[in-house]
């Protein structure tokens, strides 16, 4: 079976909520919208203080080509435009939004029929892809139309879609698939057509086996579109490290992206919003969002819609359970930590963890004992022992050398270290300040 | 004996062929350097902290030398005495510099600064900053990692485990300026020691909505701007919710400190103010004899309590 050729972890997959069905979750009375929820420019709001919204209204237009546009989830009337500490932190602008009601844009096609027929050219699908403000669902949050735009000399070859859902605890691609699958295919067969490439595949590792099914069964209809089963590995949902494992490419380190090898990837999440963007003229404003953990009472999925604050969903799963250590937006191996649970839920929410006080606590760093295991586990080839030692020394020029703006912050060093060093928080630290350099560097010129 | 001989002389040989070379080498390529250089670079401390601005003490020499002026160039290791000691051999006046030294912008102790969150990431404000917003309700405070102490040169600068904040020892901080470079929420500050060792400032870098700041911190500044208003000197602005303490244009006079409701503005190495009480009352004709047997300088922060009707000093 495949998978990708170097390196990588295989933590106890824990999918405990993989056999909910996905529910409903009930509107927040106050729905928060913090402006960057994306990779790239912060989004500019457009709504005022006592602007009254609709569901599926447009509250923020993109701050740029690498942006996106933001929409309400509800209808109700603005209540004002302050701070919010989001996932990262830290306080950020945000919207909020009183509830009041449940009415939707006219525009917006509710019905559950399958629009199978397109009749848009690529640059149509990449505009309302754009319009609708869809990013990357699986959590980097990168804008979807950029992907679909090579930059010139690059030419896609294929689309990849990421079903991998490598992360322990998660379930919400893998519902998804099982829920929605004809949805999917013809939001692949969209992007693939946006991209002007006529292969896609489907990369779902085989923890999931009545998802590969599911999908090959529906995909007899759509000859173009492979169901590529993989080899249960960390983090093959990683975006280089899933290429490898299914066309088995292996993309530069950067400056060079996937589509210099000719991949276009996207998460199975991503196939979906497309397709209701596209076929359903329907924006971005609900997620499905897995709230799980060995304590929690009833692990779930739910269909929620963003801007609901977090402890909404941890109630709607039977509330917190006493021995919780941590929160985590995401999941355990490339989550973080929260610092309250009214944090809201943006467009990369894929998950609530809700770690037990034995799971959460770190165990305490010991000397490295130069076993290597790490530079063994590494996806990307590199040395994480020597990244973090010179990234906590400050020799940033060094660090550059050693490729650091390659990791791609899995953790799979940290979490094979039988010394505990918390190796990916000084590479994090590293890879940020070194990116910041390399910025001013580009800018000077 | 003739191998021995043999050996000798061409040893010999080579070695003055050798010292041929090596003589028209170092005449012509010989690079002059002005011998002041080495002189300054004696009277130095050595301690190479950068705190002049260039890299180590031999680069200061080099710079101080070349410039022809000693304006703006000061050693915060030597002080005025080793710059006396420069000006000497150069032949040049010694710039006055303010001697000055480091302050910490922040005072949310445990105490005054709830936490409600733990951090258990690696040991290292950059990370914490990196990572998220800290363990208080404060994203601009101190984050009580000890980068700062650990840059330290001069051992000047300790966490107080107490109050988790770092504390900086006057005598022995030189003002290089290694802990305001190391500590990634720019708290610490390098300002001008003041007349007799006595200066003010904020201590807060909070830029938070007042509302937010409060909840966050007890000893926050809030952004009122009642200083701004009381000072004679217009030496306090107000900038995204934050006062600061310009000070060149302080003239000490103390008249902002009881003005912050916060408590925000610290007058360092200042006597304890007297109490404005009325002698009828015994409970304040108490605190006025403790007061003015402690009436001396002192290291400790007074805080005045205004909430409480008649200002108390508390040491």
């Amino acid at each position: 079976m495949k998978t990708f050729r170097i390196g990588g972890v295989h933590p106890s997959e824990n999918k405990l909520s993989a056999g909910e069905a996905i529910e409903t979750l009930a509107l927040p009375k106050q729905a928060v919208f913090p402006l960057s929820q994306h990779i790239g420019a912060p989004a500019t709001a457009i709504v005022k203080k006592g602007d009254v919204v609709k569901v599926g209204t447009k509250i923020a237009e993109a701050g740029g080509f690498v942006s996106a546009p933001i929409f309400s989830s509800v209808s109700g009337k603005v209540n004002k435009i302050d701070t919010v500490i989001d996932a990262s932190g830290y306080r950020k602008p945000a919207i909020f939004i009183d509830v009041d009601g449940d009415e939707w844009e006219e525009t917006i096609d509710r019905s559950t029929e399958l629009v199978k027929d397109c009749s848009y050219t690529p640059e149509e699908i990449v505009a309302k892809i754009k319009d609708a403000g869809v990013v990357g669902m699986g959590g980097a949050c990168f804008p979807t139309h950029v992907k679909l735009c090579p930059p010139p000399g690059c030419k896609a070859e294929c689309v990849i879609i990421n079903a991998v859902e490598c992360e322990p605890y998660l379930t919400a691609d893998h519902r998804l698939m099982l829920e929605k699958p004809e949805q999917i295919l013809v939001g692949v067969s969209l992007l693939m057509k946006a991209a002007k490439v006529t292969k896609g595949y489907i990369g779902i590792e085989n923890n999931k086996p009545d998802a590969i099914s599911l999908m090959q069964e529906k995909a007899i209809a759509y000859p173009d579109i492979e169901i590529v089963p993989l080899k249960v590995k960390y983090p093959q949902g990683g975006e280089k490290q899933l290429i490898d494992a299914v066309i088995g490419r292996q993309v530069p380190a950067p400056p060079a992206i996937p589509i210099s090898v000719g991949a276009v990837v996207q998460n199975v999440g991503t196939a979906y919003a497309v397709y209701e963007a596209v076929q359903k003229n329907k924006p971005l404003f609900e997620r499905i969002v897995t709230v799980t953990g060995k304590s929690v009472k009833k692990p779930s999925n739910f269909l929620t819609r963003m801007g609901t604050p977090m402890s909404q969903l941890i109630e709607a799963a039977g509330g917190m359970p006493e021995d919780t250590g941590k929160v985590i937006g995401g999941g355990p191996m490339m989550g973080k930590a929260l610092a309250n649970t009214e944090v809201p839920i943006c467009k990369g929410s894929s998950g609530v963890l809700l770690m037990n006080d034995k799971e959460a606590s770190r165990v305490e760093a010991q000397p490295c004992i130069r076993c290597a295991k790490c530079v063994g586990a590494c996806p990307m080839g590199l040395e994480p022992f020597l990244l973090a030692t010179l990234s906590s020394l400050k020799e940033w020029e060094k660090v550059e050398k050693e490729y650091i703006m390659s990791c791609i912050e899995c953790g799979s060093c940290q979490f094979t270290c039988p010394s505990h060093r918390p190796m990916l928080d000084y590479i994090r630290l590293g890879k940020g300040t070194v990116g910041g350099i390399i910025r001013a560097r580009n800018a000077k010129k | 004996m003739n191998l021995i001989l043999i050996a000798v002389i061409s040893l010999g040989v080579i070695g003055l062929i050798s010292a041929v070379i090596l003589f028209v080498a170092s005449k012509k390529f010989a690079v002059y350097e002005d011998p002041r250089i080495a002189q300054v670079a004696e009277v130095l401390p050595q301690a190479n902290c950068g705190g002049c601005g260039y890299p180590g003490c031999s680069g200061f020499a080099d710079a101080c030398v070349k410039a022809g002026s000693l304006e703006g160039k000061l050693c915060p290791v030597g002080g005025q005495p080793v710059m006396a000691k420069v000006a000497a051999i150069l032949g040049l006046e010694a710039g006055t510099a303010e001697p000055m030294v480091a302050v910490v912008r922040c005072n949310g102790s445990c105490e005054h600064r709830p936490h409600i969150t733990k951090y258990d990431g690696a040991v290292s404000c950059a990370v914490a900053h990196a990572t998220y917003g800290g363990e208080t309700g404060c994203s601009y405070g101190c984050l009580g990692c000890g980068d700062c102490a650990r840059a330290c040169l001069f051992d000047a600068i300790h966490m107080n485990p107490e109050t988790g904040l770092p504390e900086v020892d006057e005598e022995k901080c030189t003002a290089c300026g290694a802990c305001k470079k190391a500590c990634p929420r720019n708290i610490i500050e390098i300002r001008p020691k003041g007349k007799n060792n006595r200066r003010m400032y904020v201590s807060c870098v909070n830029k938070d909505k007042g509302v937010i700041a409060r909840k966050a911190c007890e000893v926050s500044c809030i952004g009122c701007g009642k200083c701004v208003k009381v000072c004679p000197f217009e030496a306090i602005t107000l900038e995204n919710n934050l006062a600061y303490i310009d000070p060149a244009k302080c003239k000490s006079c103390r008249k902002c400190e009881p003005e912050c409701p916060q408590g925000a503005i610290v007058a360092k190495n200042f006597p304890l103010r007297k109490p404005k009480v009325e002698a009828a009352d015994p409970k304040s004709e108490n605190s006025k004899a403790e007061t003015s047997k402690t009436e001396v300088l002192s290291n400790a922060v007074p805080k005045i309590d205004l909430s409480k009707g008649t200002p108390k000093v508390e040491a």
